[in-house]
């Protein structure tokens, strides 16, 4: 059930933190908090996430709370499937 | 024109319009909150009164660190209204960096939310004398700030009033970023604001059935429009969070379901709404103008919106914060097709005179680029505690007329409109804000790690500039990426966090031993 994580890590890493070796951004890194995801790279993160998983973010999910790490993500998107 | 000072306009319209609701604060789950004139003017008289017993005198400065609801734009004016000035600050940027520009000021009073008490606390006491702190447990609906005079025990003054300060007098001060890697002050005059108010008074016709948004910060000059605009006229104003703000989605259904019929923010806002907001879903019987400043707005995107919202008249504002807009121009109603090029900063506002200069301060010939320069009674005063700054800021003419050199090179077009070419400096405008490049690397010196660090921003087709940060360290293992993000978003606002980090083992150097920037823009 890994694939959800592997997914957005790679994403984040491709687009938002290009040059980064892969080990530093875990689970748990902080997103939001930590400066990796400003407000055009969620959107484009939510636009990603909407399009690969086939579901739909509600804009109320659309905060630091269900986004700041990989961890939250992955549950976002697992609660939306 | 008697100038008048700024809550001078509020007061009015308790007049005139008591019942009229004056500020609307959409909550995300639940009907918000609002205010009208009346209740505003008692709340701030109160505030005032308060203020005035915990010390604040006329000449003070008194800071806000609030996040934007009714209660900001109470501390707003129970300050003007002791005859102190104001100094909002960014309540989402690092307590480090609002507690600088506090002592920098060295605010008599802070009106700040419960949870930025600890940190702010022990920041300015790291730096100083510490001011009188003014704490409120929460914001709602200006509730917490009426309800202060009860819990600090103030006697009622009765029959006291609101200050008169002098035209001159300032009214607030607007930290912006600096090239030395500090924030600096733009010193603004009751003069400085009231000027402009009237002179959007006078392009803009509004009345009291309209409703502004209220989108910009309030440490944002693009605020002032939005607040006293539609308080001189006894219309409402609806604030919108700062969460809902950067969201396309919520925004555009606020925009709607509010019957907003004035906008005004930033192009980057409206190019996120215009791609992301859904705006085809609504109607948009209200909406009437579209008011956009700060950067450019890409052509593509504006058409766009255009397309999407037909009604309304668009306006690009120009202007920095020392002089607040200063130029204007309204887009055509229909943008024809092929054209890509930006539109023009437009002309010069009637409260304000402008030219373009040389770098000998002599008028070029129309057509030619130069500086814009700019003088008049929106012109700021200077920049607090630095005189060197504010001298070289501005030019005097031989008649002895001040004028604020805005640093921007533009030439004037045949229709007499000015074009805006680009910077003489190292400042960008990045969602709005400009960021002086300078600021963002002194922020990254800060990092022990950092040897050398140089900053570049180059254009962007979706972001509008992309910031890049070339750094040298000191050892062989460098910091992660993800470890400098943080340190960044620790050390500085969000705005300025850079988009790229590039390792390299020294930065390129000029002949005479200084970065060469240059060949950082051309490399790959």
């Amino acid at each position: 059930m890994d694939h959800i994580e592997d997914a957005v890590q790679t994403y984040i890493l491709k687009e938002f933190l290009p040059g980064e070796d892969p080990a530093e951004l875990t689970d748990s890194t902080p997103l939001v908090t930590g400066g990796i995801l400003d407000s055009l790279a969620t959107l484009k993160l939510v636009a990603f996430l909407e399009d690969r998983f086939g579901i739909t973010v509600q804009a109320h999910d659309v905060d630091v709370e269900h986004l700041d790490t990989i961890v939250d993500i992955a549950k976002l998107v697992r609660s939306r499937m | 024109m008697a100038t008048v000072a700024l809550h001078e306009l509020l007061d009015r319209s308790a007049r005139d319009y008591p019942d009229n609701v004056a500020i609307e604060e959409p909550a995300a789950h639940e009907a918000g909150r609002e205010i009208t004139y009346a209740q505003l003017s008692a709340f701030t008289d109160r505030l005032r009164d308060l203020l005035r017993e915990i010390g604040v005198r006329p000449g003070d400065r008194v800071g806000i660190y609030l996040r934007k609801s009714i209660d900001a734009v109470v501390s707003i004016f129970g300050i003007l209204k002791t005859g102190a000035c104001y100094v909002p600050v960014d309540p989402t940027a690092p307590t480090a960096r609002n507690a600088y520009i506090l002592n920098n000021c060295s605010v008599r009073v802070v009106i700040l939310e419960r949870r930025f008490e600890s940190q702010l606390r022990a920041e300015l006491q790291a730096l100083g004398p510490l001011p009188s702190l003014l704490v409120l447990e929460g914001t709602v609906g200006g509730v917490p700030l009426g309800a202060a005079p009860d819990r600090e025990a103030v006697p009622r003054t009765a029959g006291s009033v609101s200050a008169s300060p002098a035209p001159d007098d300032l009214a607030y001060i607007l930290y912006t970023s600096g090239s030395t890697g500090k924030p600096k002050g733009v010193m603004l005059s009751h003069r400085n604001a009231v000027s402009y108010v009237e002179w959007c008074s006078e392009t803009f016709q509004p009345s009291a059935t309209d409703r502004f948004s209220s989108h910009a910060p309030f440490h944002f000059d693009l605020s002032i429009l939005d607040i006293y605009v539609p308080l001189k006229h006894g219309a409402t104003l609806v604030l919108i969070a700062e969460d809902v703000g950067k969201d396309p989605v919520r925004l555009g259904a606020l925009i709607a379901e509010r019957r907003l019929s004035v906008w005004y923010s930033a192009p980057s806002i409206l190019s996120l709404l215009t791609q992301y907001g859904g705006l085809d879903k609504y109607d948009w019987p209200a909406l009437r103008l579209v008011l956009f400043a700060g950067e450019v707005f890409p052509v593509k995107h504006l058409r766009a919106l255009q397309e999407l919202l037909p009604k309304p008249r668009y306006f690009n504002l120009y202007g920095p914060t020392e002089t607040n807009v200063c130029t204007f121009y309204e887009v055509p109603a229909k943008i024809p097709p092929p054209r890509t090029e930006p539109f023009p900063i437009g002309r010069p506002c009637s409260h304000l005179r402008t030219k373009v200069v040389d770098s000998d301060g002599g008028l070029v010939f129309r057509g030619e680029e130069g500086e814009l320069c700019v003088a008049g009674s929106g012109v700021m005063s200077g920049y607090w505690n630095l005189p060197g700054p504010t001298a070289d800021a501005f030019r005097l003419d031989e008649s002895g007329d001040r004028w604020y050199r805005t640093g921007d090179i533009v030439r004037e077009d045949v229709d007499g409109n000015y074009v805006f070419i680009g910077r003489r400096d190292r400042m960008v405008k990045r969602r709005g804000y400009r960021v002086e490049l300078g600021e963002i690397e002194s922020g990254l010196y800060r990092h022990a790690a950092i040897k050398e660090a140089a900053v570049i921003a180059l254009p962007d087709e979706e972001a509008g500039v992309r910031v890049t940060a070339f750094l040298s360290c000191r050892d062989v293992k460098r910091p992660s990426i993800v470890e400098l993000k943080r340190f960044c978003a620790e050390n500085l606002p969000q705005y300025m966090i850079p988009d790229l980090f590039v390792f390299v083992d020294a930065l390129p150097k000029t002949s005479t031993d200084k970065i060469d920037y240059q060949q950082l823009k051309v490399a790959p």
